[in-house]
């Protein structure tokens, strides 16, 4: 209702259906002793004028002897595959979405339901958008070849978002986002470390279970008329949540078109945060606090992303089947530096060991047609 | 939570309502450029949403990083 009424009264101008299209993409992640591979399709096309369907097929192959590997267990390799069917439906000027999202593994399931709505106003200046999505999530623990149910996740997002144009040349982003998970939150596997008679010891982790974060985001993007094909563009980004984790992440990068067909992008990220209220390195004894946890991605650090990428147009009007096609080379190296989290396995007297650091390479190479 | 959500639309209403005469300042005639592919914040969705992933597995942060779409959620 109080979307409707948001709405109402509004000069409202035409909108566009996403373009059909088909994307074939194959990902690598190496970093940490874990490396993550498979493929992402996309599928995208108009069932009539006004209805857009999407589905997407996503697979993760992963093979980890990560820190916490090392730490206190032994190399596993695992599945994942993620299946997203949608639609956005044009309804009166405004553009409805609607979708699943079903991901399994061995010993996690999850579901999740979306709705959102988007529309143009202010003559086509302004773009409004929001969205909800809720979703459930079963954790299991494989124990001896069994996965033993261990407890569900009640999980809920709600999204502002608006564009505006600001000049012939300048656009601009604002994003909100709100999220609630109720239930088992940890991971069954991971444990915190605690003192115990001049060494230390392991046990699983306590969780709190609830957690409540929001985020708001800016960002821009500006085309450089004296060079064609030529952006720049950034986004900032400020987090919190009820865990006391504060973040915030910028991002810069430079859009080109160097020769005719060839597109070039580069970029550089920054990411920094503060630790969980429950996490330490090393707790004074196995029952320390109500809460305990020694994820390090709840601990204190920073990462840093050079990331560049290729893009060639394929021409495809040639092949008549497709109006346009390119294939992408996307590389990026991700530098985690931790400020309280230490690397165990490299030894040394108990919380003096060195603190951990490591890089990750990511590539992607993917084919686009649009059709 | 519900209450946050029905603020920023109640807030919404009434900021668009005050502003829904203004005149467009940038015409559609002039909007060549921002129409151009190199311009869209999305403009490769399948590869945006696994960069997503790769941030939102290893970071404590997570949300507000879709590029104002109002679609899919995936964690």
């Amino acid at each position: 209702m109080l979307i409707a009424l948001l709405f109402a009264g509004l000069p409202a101008f035409a909108q566009v259906l996403p373009e059909d299209r088909f994307d074939l993409l194959y990902h690598s992640y190496d970093g940490d002793d874990v490396e993550i591979t498979g493929p992402s399709i996309l599928f995208r096309k108009k069932a009539t004028q006004d209805i857009s369907l999407y589905a997407n097929y996503y697979i993760d192959k992963i093979s980890s002897a990560s820190i916490d590997v090392r730490s206190y267990a032994s190399k596993y390799s695992e599945r994942r595959e993620e299946i997203t069917v949608g639609g956005d439906i044009l309804v009166d000027e405004t553009i409805l979405s609607a979708g699943f999202v079903d991901s399994d593994e061995d010993d996690f399931d999850a579901q999740t339901a979306y709705f959102g709505v988007k529309q143009e106003i202010f003559g086509g200046l302004t773009t409004i958008n929001m969205g909800y999505s809720r979703g459930w999530d079963d954790v299991y623990e494989m124990a001896g070849g069994i996965a033993e149910y261990q407890g569900d996740v009640d999980r809920h997002a709600y999204r502002v978002g608006l564009s505006q144009i600001m000049t012939k040349n300048l656009i601009i982003n604002f994003d909100y986002e709100a999220r609630t998970d109720e239930g088992f939150l940890r991971n069954p596997y991971r444990k915190y470390r605690y003192e115990l008679g001049g060494g230390f010891d392991w046990a699983k982790e306590k969780y709190p279970d609830t957690r409540t974060s929001s985020a708001f985001a800016v960002g821009g993007r500006y085309f450089i008329e004296d060079h064609k094909d030529s952006v720049v563009y950034g986004n900032a980004r400020y987090y919190d949540d009820t865990w006391g984790i504060n973040a915030f992440d910028i991002t810069a990068g430079y859009t080109l078109s160097i020769v005719d067909q060839w597109l070039l992008d580069f970029s550089y990220r920054y990411y920094d945060q503060s630790k969980a209220d429950f996490y330490s390195d090393l707790f004074a004894s196995i029952d320390a606090q109500n809460f305990m946890s020694r994820n390090k991605e709840l601990s204190t650090f920073s990462n840093h992303t050079i990331r560049g990428s290729v893009s060639y147009d394929l021409n495809a009007s040639a092949y008549d089947l497709f109006s346009r096609g390119t294939i992408n080379f996307d590389l990026s190296y991700i530098y985690f530096d931790y400020d309280d989290f230490r690397n165990v396995p490299a030894g040394g007297a108990t919380g003096q060991e060195p603190l951990f650091d490591f890089g990750a390479v990511v590539g992607q190479v993917y084919l686009s047609f649009w059709f | 939570m519900s209450k946050l959500i029905n603020t920023l639309l109640i807030s919404g209403l009434f900021f668009t309502s005050a502003c829904s005469n203004i005149e467009p300042w940038v015409k559609p005639y002039e909007r060549d450029n921002l129409a151009d592919e190199v311009m869209k914040f999305d403009r490769n969705p399948v590869s945006n949403a696994y960069m997503n992933r790769v941030y939102e597995a290893r970071e404590g942060a997570r949300g507000a990083s879709g590029g104002s779409g109002a679609g899919c959620g995936c964690n």
